[in-house]
């Protein structure tokens, strides 16, 4: 037993942190910033985090992940992080040449209380910055919230930073997708684009965290959002925010700052939240349903109808990020399975609430958690045991001591490759997820040693 | 490949130059073409362990990956909480690096585990220590393990909680042993303060509490050694054969009670110079067990390594033992490596990693017949580049002062020195050093770079200028390279492969780097269409 020491009996912890479903902050900033072309994401703290955020991000990706850091030691900790900054500027400018250096901070620079943009703006007065160049930043303090909240505050500097008031009037619909796979934003991307909506992702890790093999490193790949587009968002028609934790706060701010209307949906994940951005499209971009759109829909639909005996009454625990855990729940619900455990390390009652009304609706029991960690998560399936677990890498040990197949989903998965370039948004997304759920059970059952009952068909 | 590559000065220059200057000037001094030592003995000066430059994109970690994630990682008994918000926790949470093997089913294990406070902005504004002193306690009461180690993250010295005040308390009210290290990851200037702090912490805490002799005639520590892809198992496998006792490994495959009898040991063997030296001296003080350097990686370091044990214990049925060891393992390596080398033989490797990988590693692509071109350290020192000779000359700076070094005496009750005067003269007449190592320069080619905390800037022009057949580094610089075409071996946890210490493990890297330098795909980089002109007429058909 891998995780020996996880024990039935749930005890009271309110110090103790084991086994996390969430990390911190700044990790979420670094991978938004990475979804702007030309940006260089930089970590205004020690080195350590950076190269942390960096193992990870690569890890996850399989991907080169560039940021810079403000490389701290004891000094900067007690004078301040002012000359670091400053020099880190002068190198980056110098070194990488970016449009854009996006600065995220650390739990060290917040406690020192490091003021950026003081910081930024002595460094344009001394000429530090170049010429059309910009420097964005974004707070995010690892003592509060998560990755999610750390993307959800970059991705709202980028509102902050460039978006401009009343810009080109335009029939184009923003779209900001939430922490998902590179392959999840091109998906997202193909959807208004099948629907004849003109449609400005931003944060867009395509074409950046899937960059293809030429034989030379592209340091800043052909992806990402550009920033003459990010000035026109506030120009738009309306902003649809997928996922309320990662993706509402932009939203709000870009209504704020120029008064463009929003929706916040579900990220597409599953069938029904797809048909709510289609018919978000549809509405707010005012065009029809395509038929091609419609046909990809139809084949979703054919193909749970050829799985749907093998879903009935299955138990599935999730545990993940609030955004894609709450439409899960939703899809396993539609193909009725039980999630009996929903949980998320990311702070937030909404979770709750929102969970607790799609099982109830749906007459499940179910427990459901945020704020929480693997341990507890792995406590609840040991006392009701399930068919399927769903979330990150890390469920593998739950998966092996327990015996129970695992798909993988969320971030980080660092032991499979391969999920960078296959969505699991949109129609063609929940295909492949509904494939996977079921190829894990089906391959349980091929495994299983009943030599009598082996079958050719299943 | 090697016949066209630039003059190592062309490449200094050609590097160096994209800097501002004040950089460009630091660079300069932190880039070394090797040479021959001088009349003295001395060779060409490299500057290292200094601070990385801000805003350039280095290969390094922190002091709390050094700590929790190196040292203590592999541990699997001790259980570590780390003290603070949530991500340096959830990031040192890795084990492919950290194999252990518990000896039965319910034995302690903590190494899947990660245990944090997960400080919140409350935490940081009224103090943390509270909900420390409660995690511990909510800790022991699921785990009830019989040592508890708490880590220190960048806020926790800020805001200063006195996180030793909390270990020494909950200590009593435990009764187990709790011990705290002030490992913030702003602390020195890469993972080696870590390392320092950790040694430190076990040295003080753990080493020397447990007095019961281990069995075995032939009892040694070794140290340096992290079990990165089950290299430990490898080498206590070998060790094993050749009838020496394990007392302890500081770290891999480790547990609290081989720590606490690490003293009972009669020769420490260092593997990783640069992690654990100062352990290695402190023991030698303390409790009079002398050192020597050795390395398990690359099958005849391996065999030469054991032969100094052997020669260092100077007992027939010892040396005899491991000359018939040596005589049973090798075949098998040479049958590899005949088989390998015309794959392989001519071709170059890059290394840059570590604090002593970029060196024993070259020892298994010379078996091989490939030549290192560069390497260098991404958290070395001056003595692990030129040899302990300078360490008399190495300045103490800011950055280095504030890690703690142990006041360490001889202990009046356990110290034992091993060999008298005379025999360690003796020994050393005969060509076995103590306390000796000579760096990584003196194994490389004269002519070769040497480069410290190499920047991603310097990788891409050294993998355009060389475009060496393999470059090894770790996870972050994996797809920089493999974008240029160029197979990447990671040597911090394998790419999920090993073990490549000892005779097995060297076969398996022979194979694994045959593989890699001829893996087909990186063949079909360039498109077929790429280099050839428009044909004019299609053919007809016939």
């Amino acid at each position: 037993m891998l995780l020996r020491h996880t024990h039935k009996e749930i005890r009271d912890r309110s110090a103790l942190t084991t086994n996390p479903a969430k990390t911190c902050q700044p990790v979420g900033a670094l991978y938004a910033a990475l979804g702007v072309h030309r940006c260089l994401p930089h970590s205004h703290g020690s080195q350590g985090c950076c190269a942390y955020h960096r193992s990870m991000l690569t890890r996850h990706t399989k991907e080169p992940v560039m940021a810079a850091t403000s490389s701290f030691t004891e000094g900067a900790s007690v004078f301040g992080g002012m000359a670091n900054l400053t020099q880190a500027i002068e190198n980056i400018f110098a070194l990488y040449d970016p449009d854009v250096v996006a600065v995220h901070t650390t739990c060290l620079s917040e406690v020192i209380g490091d003021d950026i943009p003081q910081i930024v703006k002595s460094a344009t007065d001394a000429g530090k910055i170049p010429e059309g160049k910009t420097v964005i930043h974004a707070n995010t303090p690892s003592f509060v919230g998560s990755h999610i909240t750390g993307f959800a505050n970059m991705t709202k500097a980028l509102v902050e930073y460039f978006a401009e008031p009343g810009t080109v009037p335009a029939d184009r619909i923003n779209v900001i997708p939430g922490f998902v796979e590179p392959a999840d934003m091109a998906e997202l991307k193909h959807l208004a684009a099948e629907m004849g909506v003109e449609s400005l992702l931003f944060p867009d890790t395509s074409g950046v965290l899937d960059a293809p093999m030429t034989g030379r490193h592209e340091f800043y790949p052909e992806g990402g959002v550009r920033v003459e587009d990010l000035r026109t968002v506030g120009g738009s028609r309306a902003t649809l925010a997928l996922g309320a934790w990662a993706s509402a706060p932009a939203a709000e701010a870009l209504e704020k700052k120029a008064q463009v209307p929003f929706e916040v949906l579900d990220t597409p994940i599953g069938l029904l939240a797809t048909d709510r951005f289609v018919d978000a499209l549809r509405r707010v971009g005012k065009v029809e349903v395509t038929a091609s759109v419609t046909r990809e829909r139809g084949r979703l639909v054919d193909l749970l109808a050829d799985m749907s005996q093998y879903f009935y009454g299955k138990k599935v625990a999730l545990v993940g990020d609030p955004d894609p855990l709450i439409p899960l729940t939703e899809f396993c619900l539609t193909l009725d399975m039980k999630p009996v455990h929903v949980v998320t390390g990311t702070p937030g009652k909404r979770f709750e609430e929102r969970v607790r009304g799609l099982l109830g609706e749906a007459g499940v029991e179910g427990n459901v958690a945020q704020a929480s960690d693997m341990f507890h998560f792995h406590q609840l399936i040991k006392n009701e045991p399930v068919d399927l677990i769903i979330g990150n890498t890390y469920c593998k040990y739950i998966a092996r001591d327990e015996g129970i197949p695992l798909v993988r989903h969320g971030f980080p998965v660092l032991d499979r490759v391969g999920h960078q370039f296959f969505p699991t948004v949109g129609y063609r997304g929940a295909m492949r997820l509904a494939e996977k759920i079921l190829d894990a059970f089906l391959d349980r059952i091929d495994r299983e040693p009943d030599e009598a009952a082996f079958e050719l068909v299943l | 490949m090697a016949s066209e590559a630039p003059r190592p000065e062309d490449t200094k220059r050609v590097i160096t130059e994209a800097y501002p200057s004040k950089a460009a000037r630091k660079r300069a001094k932190q880039i070394v073409v090797n040479a021959p030592p001088d009349t003295e003995g001395f060779r060409p000066q490299i500057l290292s362990n200094t601070r990385t430059t801000p805003g350039v994109i280095t290969q390094r970690g922190c002091s709390y990956a050094g700590c929790k994630g190196v040292i203590l990682g592999p541990v699997r008994d001790i259980l570590t909480i780390t003290h603070g918000p949530v991500g340096c926790g959830f990031y040192s949470w890795l084990t492919r690096r950290n194999q252990t093997r518990p000896p039965s089913e319910d034995a302690p294990n903590y190494m899947p585990y990660a245990l944090m406070t997960d400080m919140q902005e409350n935490d940081i504004v009224f103090g943390g220590e509270k909900k420390l002193r409660k995690a511990i306690r909510e800790a022991y009461e699921i785990f009830r393990p019989k040592a508890i180690a708490i880590a220190a993250t960048c806020p926790v010295g800020l805001i200063g909680d006195d996180i030793h005040a909390v270990a020494r308390d909950m200590k009593e009210e435990l009764g187990i042993n709790v011990f705290a290290f002030s490992c913030e990851g702003y602390k020195g200037v890469s993972q080696s303060a870590g390392h320092h702090i950790a040694n430190n912490g076990i040295f003080q805490h753990v080493v020397g509490t447990q007095d019961e002799p281990p069995e075995g005639r032939f009892r040694i520590n070794l140290l340096g050694e992290y079990n990165i892809g089950g290299d430990a198992f490898e080498i206590e496998r070998i060790l094993e054969r050749c009838g020496i006792t394990l007392v302890s490994t500081f770290s891999g495959n480790a547990s609290y009670d081989q720590f606490a009898r690490a003293h009972m040991a009669d020769l420490n063997a260092v593997m990783c110079h640069r992690s654990i030296n100062y352990m290695a001296e402190m023991t030698e003080e303390k409790y009079g067990i002398p050192w020597i350097k050795v390395n398990f990686i690359g099958a005849e370091a391996t065999a030469k390594s054991l032969r100094k044990i052997a020669q260092y214990f100077g007992v027939p049925e010892l040396i005899d033992g491991v000359e018939r060891v040596i005589a049973e393992e090798m075949p098998a390596v040479r049958a590899v490596i005949d088989e390998i080398r015309p794959r392989t033989g001519g071709k170059t490797a890059m290394l840059f990693v570590g604090g002593s990988r970029a060196h024993h590693y070259q020892e298994l692509f010379r078996e091989i017949g490939m030549r290192t071109v560069a390497a260098g350290y991404e958290f070395g020192h001056r003595d692990d580049y030129e040899g302990r000779k300078v360490l008399p000359f190495i300045k103490v700076d800011a950055d280095s002062r504030n890690i703690e070094e142990l006041d360490v005496e001889p202990d009046p009750e356990q110290y034992r020195p091993r060999k008298t005067a005379d025999e360690l003269e003796a020994l050393r007449a005969q060509g076995l050093d103590f306390g000796e190592y000579e760096g990584l320069m003196a194994d490389m080619e004269v002519g070769s770079l040497v480069i410290d905390d190499i920047t991603h800037h310097e990788t891409e022009r050294l993998i355009e200028l060389y475009r060496p057949d393999v470059f090894c580094a770790g996870i972050k610089e994996k797809y920089v390279i493999q974008k240029h075409g160029i197979p990447m071996k990671q040597l911090h946890n394998y790419d999920y492969h090993g073990p490549y210490a000892g005779f097995r493990g060297a076969i398996r890297f022979y194979r694994e780097i045959d593989r890699m330098v001829n893996t087909r795909i990186w063949r079909h980089v360039t498109p077929p269409w790429a280099e050839k002109p428009q044909p004019e007429v299609l053919r007809q058909a016939s």
